[in-house]
């Protein structure tokens, strides 16, 4: 049985692409995957007995080696920002390609605490920085000193003991660029060193929560246990800044859908589905409900989502317990079909993801195929003709061309660029100033406004000639183009219209990122939590591939 | 030292200050970065070139002949470039282009770079009496002495190169001589098995 790949049309709109779950294919998962055979080591631990100063820790295999250099730092808890605009934090972290040298510690010690302000180079390959979660780290610090463990159910609350406010790469503030590297195997995935040095990084906080505890009360001290340490991960702050990114690299977009979707679409054309498979995929269907139980939030958004997504999978449990019979030929797309007809979006997803479990001989050649050579698209072709682009314009963006943009409401908002920290940000344009420093985000609008204009263009002439005089129409021009060879590289949305929910579109790339326990504190920023039940760095070589789903949490 | 992705963003930002549309302003930044890869001062010329640009009303070129002559003002190197790009696969049949001055060519020429690349040719560039020779948007070889600033070419040209060989047929063999020496003489039973062998092909 031949089965098509979902419908771009369905796909790509926000509210389905903010309904996204992690999953294998999701890059924290793929990352320790690939780096389960890797050497772990803890080079220098030189905290003081409040736990500032230096730590970095390795990953090693043959002559490779990627370094974490971590450096603790003071900070008065009315310096503590997770904002954007925060200068200071509790540490400040990169992640070094090779064995650093001292004087390369000595030169980032100047360098990595100053974040956006500091200059990195060739050598250093992410860059990042987090804050204490001063309930959690006081209360683990607290407890241990006084020769105890903490209390399981307050952690199971926060999930973590720091959370990073940003993580950088690919040559910001002097990074090394993408193409220094991109030929490693290790690192070919998208956001593979981003995720290397969260993961270590989290270790770091187990290991100065320990250290200070020792240090406050060296004769009853304890150390935190394995098992509570693998169900805390690190927390992320995230606001607009990730949003544009998923506009702005179309093909890397369509790349990461195009793979869950091919993921999704051979698992259901599976004839003979083996009894384990369907057995793994109850089994982390029913261990996977802790995970949503245990999800805290204060955002209605959220808690609304939460509450169906629960209701939904309770539904479904029932459907595949008491009315599927388990040795039915395609019973992957029985599953899937039943749950398009009786679930809602969030649902959909929640099992599109589960699906992939049993699947490593799917999965695995599709993680590869994630990255993107952006650059090889960049050319227009521009010896097509005016009626080829109407061609895609109609096919492509058949929802957008039918948005009204004489109406308020439908450009109401306009992103920019903050002055004060260069982020992305969105403003109601009839309220704000700097509409006119408008980003080329408004892709709904701009094509729009690209097919008014081919519309009185004679059908056979080139996009060279019509360009020559509509430079203004350029940047979408090249979209269309992307967008005929890669059928999931645009959101099919309008993302100035008064309605839009960015926190949409954060949520699509943290889905990707692996990231779990969403929570919106606004509809602008969330907060995540990323590895919570992921194995412990000395764990790596023998770590279960389900272990998303083992959080005792 | 500034990375690559720095230089593309912060050029394509500036060009986007400077006037120039979206489409256009991605065009310099991917530019800029280039040259920047070949050790050719692209932020240098583009800072200099957007010093002068508001007060010099520069003349945009937008459709490409093969001889393009000024009205009043010299030619923006970055409409010019432009349209040579997008123009690239019609103007090859032309040969040669020549346009009277010329700008900041320096801007110029990461457009025709990127143009040999498309075309599948290498191609001349020629400002003055500095030569490039663009190699599919692979490398670059120049007599250019040293990284400067050029505010003008007062003649330019763009000549499309055949693909053809840099040596003779006669040096081709003797190096092919050179080379059998690695093969092995066949002997005749392993000639009797190897593929098509001891059959008819007249099927």
């Amino acid at each position: 049985m031949k089965i098509e790949l979902r419908d771009p049309k369905i796909i790509m709109k926000l509210s389905r692409l903010g309904s996204f779950h992690q999953s294998k294919l999701s890059f924290l998962r793929s990352f320790l995957k690939e780096f389960k055979n890797w050497d772990y080591r803890k080079d220098l631990f030189d905290l003081n007995e409040l736990g500032y100063g230096t730590a970095i820790y390795s990953l090693r295999k043959n002559k490779n080696v990627y370094s974490l250099i971590c450096y603790a730092n003071k900070l008065n808890d009315n310096e503590r920002s997770d904002r954007v605009i925060a200068t200071k934090w509790d540490a400040a972290f990169t992640l070094f390609d090779g064995i650093p040298s001292k004087q390369d510690i000595e030169r980032l010690r100047n360098e990595v605490p100053k974040q956006e302000i500091g200059r990195l180079s060739y050598k250093e390959l992410t860059l990042s920085r987090a804050n204490k979660s001063i309930r959690a780290f006081d209360h683990v610090v607290e407890c241990l000193s006084n020769g105890k463990q903490p209390d399981v159910k307050f952690l199971s609350k926060v999930g973590y003991l720091y959370r990073t406010t940003a993580v950088y790469g690919s040559g910001k503030f002097g990074l090394a660029d993408r193409f220094r590297i991109k030929n490693r195997k290790e690192i070919y995935g998208p956001f593979r060193l981003e995720m290397m040095l969260v993961y270590l990084v989290r270790q770091f906080t187990f290991d100065q929560v320990n250290h200070i505890a020792k240090h406050r009360n060296p004769k009853k001290a304890v150390i935190l246990d394995n098992d509570i340490s693998r169900n805390l991960g690190i927390g992320n702050s995230t606001g607009l800044g990730m949003a544009p990114f998923i506009v702005n690299h179309p093909t890397l977009l369509n790349n990461w859908i195009l793979s869950r979707e091919k993921a999704l679409k051979k698992i259901r054309e599976i004839k003979n589905v083996k009894k384990e498979d369907v057995e793994l995929f109850k089994k982390c269907l029913k261990k996977s409900l802790k995970n949503i139980t245990s999800w805290n939030t204060d955002s209605e958004y959220q808690l609304k989502k939460i509450n169906s997504l629960l209701n939904d999978l309770n539904k479904f449990i029932k459907f595949i317990e008491n009315d599927l019979n388990h040795t039915e030929e395609y019973l992957f797309n029985k599953i899937y079909l039943w749950s398009e007809k009786n679930l809602g979006e969030e649902c959909i997803e929640y099992i599109v993801s589960l699906m992939m479990e049993p699947y490593n001989d799917i999965i695995d050649p599709l993680i590869e195929q994630m990255s993107s050579n952006e650059e090889k698209y960049f050319n227009i072709p521009t010896h097509r003709t005016v009626q080829d682009l109407k061609n895609i314009l109609e096919e492509k963006y058949y929802e957008i061309l039918k948005i009204d943009f004489s109406k308020k409401e439908s450009y109401q908002n306009f992103w920019f660029i903050s002055k004060n920290k260069e982020e992305p940000r969105l403003a109601n344009r009839f309220k704000e100033s700097g509409g006119d420093l408008e980003q080329p985000l408004a892709i709904a609008r701009d094509i729009k406004k690209l097919y008014e204009a081919l519309s009185v263009l004679k059908n056979s002439s080139t996009i060279d000639k019509f360009l020559a005089n509509n430079s203004i129409h350029r940047h979408v021009v090249r979209r269309a183009f992307i967008a005929e060879k890669f059928p999931y590289s645009e959101i099919q949305d309008n993302t100035i219209d008064d309605k839009i929910i960015p926190i949409d579109m954060l949520r699509l790339k943290l889905s990707f990122f692996g990231a779990i326990k969403f929570d919106p504190r606004s509809d602008k920023w969330l907060r995540i939590s990323m590895f919570q039940g992921a194995p412990l760095p000395n764990e790596l070589k023998k770590h279960s591939d389900q272990w998303v789903y083992n959080s005792l949490n | 030292m500034k990375s690559l992705s720095e230089i593309e963003t912060t050029s394509k930002r500036a060009s986007k200050a400077a006037g120039f549309s979206w489409g256009v302003a991605e065009e310099v930044g991917k530019n800029i970065s280039l040259l920047e890869m070949f050790g050719l001062p692209g932020v240098r010329n583009l800072i200099e070139y957007y010093n002068i640009k508001k007060e010099k009303n520069f003349e945009n070129l937008k459709l490409i002949n093969k001889e393009n002559k000024i009205n009043k003002n010299s030619f923006c190197p970055i409409i010019s470039g432009t349209s040579f790009l997008d123009q690239a696969k019609s103007l090859e049949k032309l040969e040669e282009i020549t346009f009277e001055k010329l700008a900041y060519p320096m801007l110029f020429l990461p457009f025709i770079s990127r143009a040999s690349e498309i075309i599948g040719k290498k191609l001349l560039l020629k400002l003055d009496d500095i030569e490039f020779l663009l190699n599919f948007n692979v490398s670059i070889f120049s007599n250019l002495s040293k990284k400067n600033i050029i505010s003008e070419s007062n003649f330019t040209s763009v000549r499309f190169l055949e693909n053809s060989d840099s040596f003779s047929e006669k040096e081709w063999n003797e190096l092919y001589k050179k080379s059998e020496e690695t093969f092995v003489e066949e002997t005749e039973s392993l000639k009797q098995t190897a593929a098509g062998a001891g059959l008819t092909d007249n099927d």
